[in-house]
């Protein structure tokens, strides 16, 4: 304790000098929690929106069917049909999923008598509001009587709604063009906000039956989204589609099928992995500034242990042994880069607080991070200390009290 | 209790030799009061910083109390240094900005004496060298006589076998030079402290019991002092 207070006094004297060598630890140390903290935050956000399109569902895509050796492009194949969803819902091999929600979408023109706008139009079924996890705001979805009598309705996102009636007049009951066919609104959906893969809210969605024939003169299907019944049986699943799929598509090796399944979860592996090796990429930029505040701790270091070269002498003069000297001096450079550490703790969270109030993501300063910071900055202060602690230790007396 | 015997000391730098002791050799008892005289270059320094435990002899041997210092390591050095010399510098040597009573303490605390004990030592000895008024002043704040005076109480804190003067009066007026050499007198004379000054003046030798004279690293002559000069105490008005 007495020590503590002696090396606190000492730092004091030259509280310039002193100031400058804690500020970069300051900003070492606040830059790295401040990345990590918006790291941290980034991936919730990322996870948050992905779970909020439905943790259980999957994604049946078609494609990549081999062709004499050439592979065809990802989504782009025809090979899944109305008659698949059909089985997936109801072969008794297939325990597991609870909705089927056969789909195709395009983009496409779409105009009321002022106004037009290209939007993407889905061709949807009545399943596709419980597997997206999609709300009515206003009217109704589309229904099974929609589908099986291709009937001119659609249903619109928000978005599309303030694009499309800028006056803010209910769009229900109201009739709009869709590559030149004329549809009848019956619903609005609520809004979901954007996410980065897809807008929600920027769909106009179309009896799939309808869409099929009508708009885009097909008979696939682009997509089929399952929801599972628990995020337990997501593998179950996965396999049980996957077989029937094959079976039906009469193939017998599964490296050369025609479709993808997706799980949210694989999306959200991938975009938790973007995301963590983006926040470990700008920890590191920020360790690197902490390594060039150790530095200056050092440096400072060592012009203290010359300045005090008499005193050093003096003391081991006076008795104290090496260890006494070492404990001295590290003390002192480990106060000044805890001092630093604390401050740029808070100047850490003060940025990241700021930053994500600024930018409406989530504020997350973990105490994983917090502790790191302590240890790191005393850790630092223990490492850039110790040479300088050594060199005062192995003064001679006598040479260092001669010297001027 | 001190005995230095055929004591060398070459120091090297590079290629080029320095003998600074050639051949140094004498016995000091309990409660002497010895000045080692000598021109600069004579060896002076080097033989106390010998007998300070500060630096260890080429050849000879060099026992403190029966405990041979000659071959210690470094950290048994400061040990002895600490226990069994006191050390008064030309240059005062406080620590700046520090008050005289910590100043007197800082032996103390390297020999892990606990605190309550070290102020009340503290206290004492400086109010011995006649500074109770001023325990806590920062050193810088005194004048060079009472700084020599704040070191002289640290020198004693430790209640050690040898207190040792550098050029005690080097750096300080000649009245303040008299006070010292008083109060070296008193504590001699009262305590039964052993002192052991080096100097090249004689009018401040002349205040020992003895005298060694050095010159070109030899012992030229070791006498007593039939003469010795007592200081006036309270020349000076503190």
């Amino acid at each position: 304790m007495e020590l503590v207070l002696e090396s606190l006094s000492t730092l004091t004297i030259n509280k310039l000098r002193t100031g400058l060598a804690i500020l970069g630890i300051v900003i070492g140390i606040g830059s790295v929690i401040a990345l990590i903290s918006l790291g941290q935050a980034t991936q919730q956000q990322v996870q948050s929106q992905i779970q909020s399109l439905g943790a259980n569902l999957l994604t049946v895509i078609p494609g990549a069917q081999n062709t004499n050796g050439v592979r065809g492009a990802l989504g782009g194949g025809t090979t899944l049909t109305l008659d698949d969803a059909n089985a997936i819902k109801a072969n008794p091999s297939v325990t597991t999923i609870q909705n089927v929600s056969p789909e195709v979408s395009k983009r496409l023109q779409v105009a009321t008598v002022k106004t037009n706008t290209n939007v993407q139009v889905i061709g949807a079924t009545a399943p596709y509001l419980i597997v997206h996890k999609v709300s009515m705001d206003e009217g109704a979805f589309i229904t099974d009587r929609d589908v099986t009598g291709m009937t001119k309705v659609a249903v619109i996102g928000p978005q599309v709604a303030s694009t499309l009636f800028p006056d803010g007049s209910d769009p229900i009951g109201q009739d709009i063009r869709i590559s030149g066919q004329s549809f009848t609104i019956i619903g609005m959906t609520v809004s979901k906000g954007g996410t980065g893969f897809q807008n929600q809210d920027d769909i106009v969605y179309v009896p799939l039956s309808t869409a099929q024939k009508q708009l885009f003169g097909i008979d696939y299907l682009n997509t089929i989204a399952l929801e599972a019944k628990s995020s337990e049986v997501m593998i179950d699943a996965e396999n049980q589609v996957g077989y029937l799929l094959l079976s039906r598509h009469k193939l017998s090796d599964p490296t050369n099928a025609d479709f993808s399944i997706f799980s949210q979860q694989d999306i959200l592996n991938t975009a938790s992995q973007t995301t963590g090796s983006f926040t470990s990429l700008l920890s590191g930029i920020a360790a690197i500034s902490l390594l060039v505040g150790g530095i200056g701790i050092m440096n400072i270091m060592l012009v203290t242990v010359t300045e005090r070269t008499r005193e050093i002498g003096l003391r081991k003069a006076l008795g104290a042994k090496k260890q006494i000297i070492v404990t001295q001096f590290l003390l002192e450079s480990v106060i000044l880069t805890s001092v630093g550490g604390i401050f740029g703790m808070l100047l850490g969270i003060a940025t990241s607080f700021i930053i994500s109030s600024f930018s409406h993501s989530p504020f997350v300063i973990s105490l994983s991070s917090i502790i790191l910071a302590i240890l790191v900055s005393g850790g630092i202060g223990i490492l850039f200390g110790w040479y300088p602690a050594q060199r005062a230790a192995n003064l001679q007396p006598i040479e260092a009290l001669r010297y001027e | 209790m001190i005995n230095v015997s055929h004591i060398k000391k070459i120091y090297k730098s590079g290629t080029i030799e320095t003998e600074a002791l050639h051949d140094v050799s004498f016995n000091i008892k309990k409660g002497e009061f010895v000045a080692i005289m000598g021109p600069s270059g004579s060896g002076k320094s080097t033989l106390m910083h010998i007998l300070g435990a500060l630096d260890t002899p080429t050849s000879g041997t060099y026992t403190l109390d029966g405990e041979e210092v000659s071959k210690l390591t470094d950290d048994s050095l400061a040990d002895i240094r600490n226990r069994k010399i006191g050390f008064i510098f030309q240059a005062f040597n406080l620590l700046p900005r520090t008050s005289a009573l910590k100043n007197v303490m800082l032996p103390m605390r390297y020999a892990g004496i606990p605190y309550e004990e070290r102020i009340e030592k503290a206290k004492k000895y400086l109010k011995m060298v006649g500074l109770s008024e001023r325990m806590e002043h920062y050193s810088n704040q005194l004048s060079g006589g009472q700084q020599q005076r704040v070191a002289i109480a640290r020198g004693l804190a430790m209640n050690p076998s040898i207190l040792l003067a550098d050029e005690p009066t080097g750096n300080i007026a000649s009245a303040q030079a008299e006070e010292v050499m008083a109060i070296f007198q008193e504590i001699n004379e009262k305590e039964g402290h052993t002192i052991v000054m080096i100097t090249h003046e004689l009018d401040i030798a002349d205040h020992a019991k003895r005298i060694i004279t050095i010159r070109d690293g030899n012992v030229l002559s070791d006498k007593k002092n039939p003469h010795q000069k007592k200081a006036k105490k309270g020349a000076i008005i503190l």
